[in-house]
């Protein structure tokens, strides 16, 4: 079987010369179709860049990604913007200020030419778990949690095939995280989603993934997978240490 | 748990109300609690009106909000009917607040050691050589890995915890008597937060300091805190010891708690919370 995301000897550099920061170094993994891939780390460690050469959102990367099989490079085209969507870290920061949330949602379906408008955004605000008087809010009108779940909505609406998750749920209370989390496995089961999830928690990571691989520096300490990390057979003192923390 | 001291933010009968084109949002509906010097938990559902409740005690809210209380009174100073001039004077200088969006609060046009420094030369009112050197040094003190790297980034620069960070170190070059902390360890990793914990635990036992920190992770809140608040739509539902916390009684309480995913017992399905309309009633 092909694997939805193939990432081989990526790297990725920051600046130039003396101040060249070297973020990702040599990171090599794949993700079969349907599976959960877990990246645990550090803060700083590069989990986000990772995210962002294989959203596309970084240009300037060295490596091979490859996803369904297919070679991508810095420039993409529509089909395969929406084979991969994103959710960011800082939801804030990724929802366009002035725009209400329906328009932050219609927006994909415009550019991906998508019809029947008005139900798909009602299905994904349920979906989410968003009343529907929502939809003529602005993002500085609603919570944290709740800009989150706007932000998790336009990344399902385009029904792709790849969900990259940083930090999905750290911005939700826990009775809306087991809901989300919930609807993740739930899209993963009837419409075989592929996911790369970046957490803190342990439990979220071990919950939802099958295979995780630790970070530390830019590179991967270890790979392990779900019943080696719930047992606690893990083998770096790292991992030791996230997975002893919960 | 720590003893009771005088409180030094007294709060009774907070709302918070916000104007909208679709009618009134009410977000705080009626919040009383005080706070000594204590770390004082506030955990409740997304939206429950956390947030509101930290801006308005620092009358940090938007225009369109109207902010009534019976009393909103911080130390010698009465919030609810201080001027513009003296809630400057109060801001960042006597109550600190890390805000829940990091990257979103920082200047975008300045690099982040610049933004230290400035609040250190501000507050502190020290030249710009020694406000640079205590910059560095608070950046080390949250555990930033090469400080004289990241002084030189721009807020999209730096990662999510770093940014997090960067605003616990800004927020704690003023020395301010009170602290409110919203979600400020979400994006670090566990052994990055646990120092930043005890870094906060050390600065509110050493100066003798009141801490409101609000937060999702129950767990955290259990081992840090000294009292909890459950908040749920815009009112405080529970008030407990965190070390009591598993013996919540409140529905919402007791639901949260079995969200939980828990490495030691996975399961297929997360317990979901049913909410019930009688828990958006004011308490007796
Ligand atoms: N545009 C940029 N320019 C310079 N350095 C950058 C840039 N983006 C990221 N970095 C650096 O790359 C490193 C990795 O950042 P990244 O955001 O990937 O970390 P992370 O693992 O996601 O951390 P966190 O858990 O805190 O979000 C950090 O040291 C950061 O300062
Ligand atoms: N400017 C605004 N206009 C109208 N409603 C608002 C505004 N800002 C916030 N609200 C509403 O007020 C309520 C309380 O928001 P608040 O940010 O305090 O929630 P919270 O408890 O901090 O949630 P979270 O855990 O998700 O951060 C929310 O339902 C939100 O939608
Ligand atoms: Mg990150
Ligand atoms: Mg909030």
């Amino acid at each position: 079987m092909t694997p939805a995301i193939c990432v081989e000897h990526l790297t990725v550099t920051f600046g130039e010369g003396m101040l060249a920061f070297r973020a990702v170094d040599d990171v090599s993994f794949s993700v079969m179709p349907g599976t959960a891939f877990g990246l645990v780390g550090e803060s700083g460690c590069g989990k986000s860049t990772v995210m962002g050469a294989i959203a596309g959102r970084l240009t300037d990367w060295q490596g091979k990604i490859a996803i369904d099989g297919e070679p991508i490079s810095g420039r993409r085209t529509l089909p395969q913007r929406a084979r991969v969507q994103m959710v960011f870290q800082d939801p804030y920061g990724s929802l366009h200020p002035r725009h209400t949330i329906e328009r932050t949602l219609l927006e994909p379906l415009e550019i991906h030419g998508l019809d029947d408008r008005d139900r798909r955004i009602g299905k994904v605000l349920e979906q989410v778990g968003l009343p529907q008087r929502f939809r003529y809010r602005f993002p500085h009108q609603l919570s944290g949690g709740q800009r989150q779940r706007v932000a998790i909505a336009r990344a399902l609406i385009l029904s792709p095939k790849v969900m990259l998750l940083d930090e999905p749920t750290s911005a939700l209370d826990v009775s809306v995280q087991a809901e989300v989390l919930n609807l993740l496995k739930t899209l993963q089961e009837d419409q075989g989603l592929t996911y790369l999830l970046v957490s803190h928690d342990m439990a979220v990571i071990a919950h939802v993934c099958d295979q995780i691989a630790v970070m530390r520096e830019g590179r991967f300490v270890e790979l392990t997978d779900k019943q080696r990390l719930i047992a606690g057979a893990v083998e770096n003192d790292y991992t030791r240490l996230l997975r002893e923390g919960v | 748990m720590a003893k009771p001291t005088q409180p030094m933010l007294d709060v009774e009968n907070l709302k918070v109300r916000f104007r909208t084109l679709a009618g009134p949002i009410e977000a705080v509906r009626g919040v009383s609690f005080t706070l000594g010097k204590e770390k004082l938990g506030i955990i409740g559902e997304s939206g429950s009106g956390k947030t509101m409740t930290g801006r308005a005690v620092m009358r940090l809210l938007p225009k369109s909000a109207e902010i009534i209380a019976d009393k909103l009174q911080f130390e010698d100073v009465d919030l609810s009917t201080a001027t513009e001039r003296q809630m400057q004077s109060v801001r960042g200088r006597r109550i600190g607040m890390i805000l829940q969006d990091p990257k979103y609060s920082l200047n975008p046009v300045m690099s982040v050691g610049q933004q230290i420094s400035e609040m250190a030369r501000f507050h502190l009112r020290v030249g710009k050589r020694e406000a640079e050197e205590r910059t560095l040094a608070m950046l080390e003190q949250v555990h930033i890995r090469d400080p004289h790297r990241v002084y030189r980034l721009y807020p999209h620069e730096v990662s999510g915890g770093m940014g997090q960070r960067i605003m616990i170190a800004m927020m704690l070059v003023a020395s301010p008597s009170l602290i409110i902390a919203d979600e400020p360890t979400s994006a670090l990793d566990v052994s990055v937060r646990g120092q930043i914990l005890e870094l906060l635990d050390e600065i509110v036992v050493s100066r003798g300091i009141g801490l409101m920190f609000i937060s999702h992770d129950l767990n955290m809140v259990r081992s840090f805190c000294d009292r909890v608040l459950i908040m749920y739509a815009g009112r405080i539902v529970e008030t407990i010891a965190a070390s009591e916390l598993e013996n919540a009684r409140h529905p919402y309480t007791i639901g949260l708690l079995e969200a939980l995913p828990r490495i030691d017992a996975p399961r297929d399905r997360l317990a979901v919370l049913q909410r019930d309309p009688s828990w958006l009633e004011p308490t007796r």
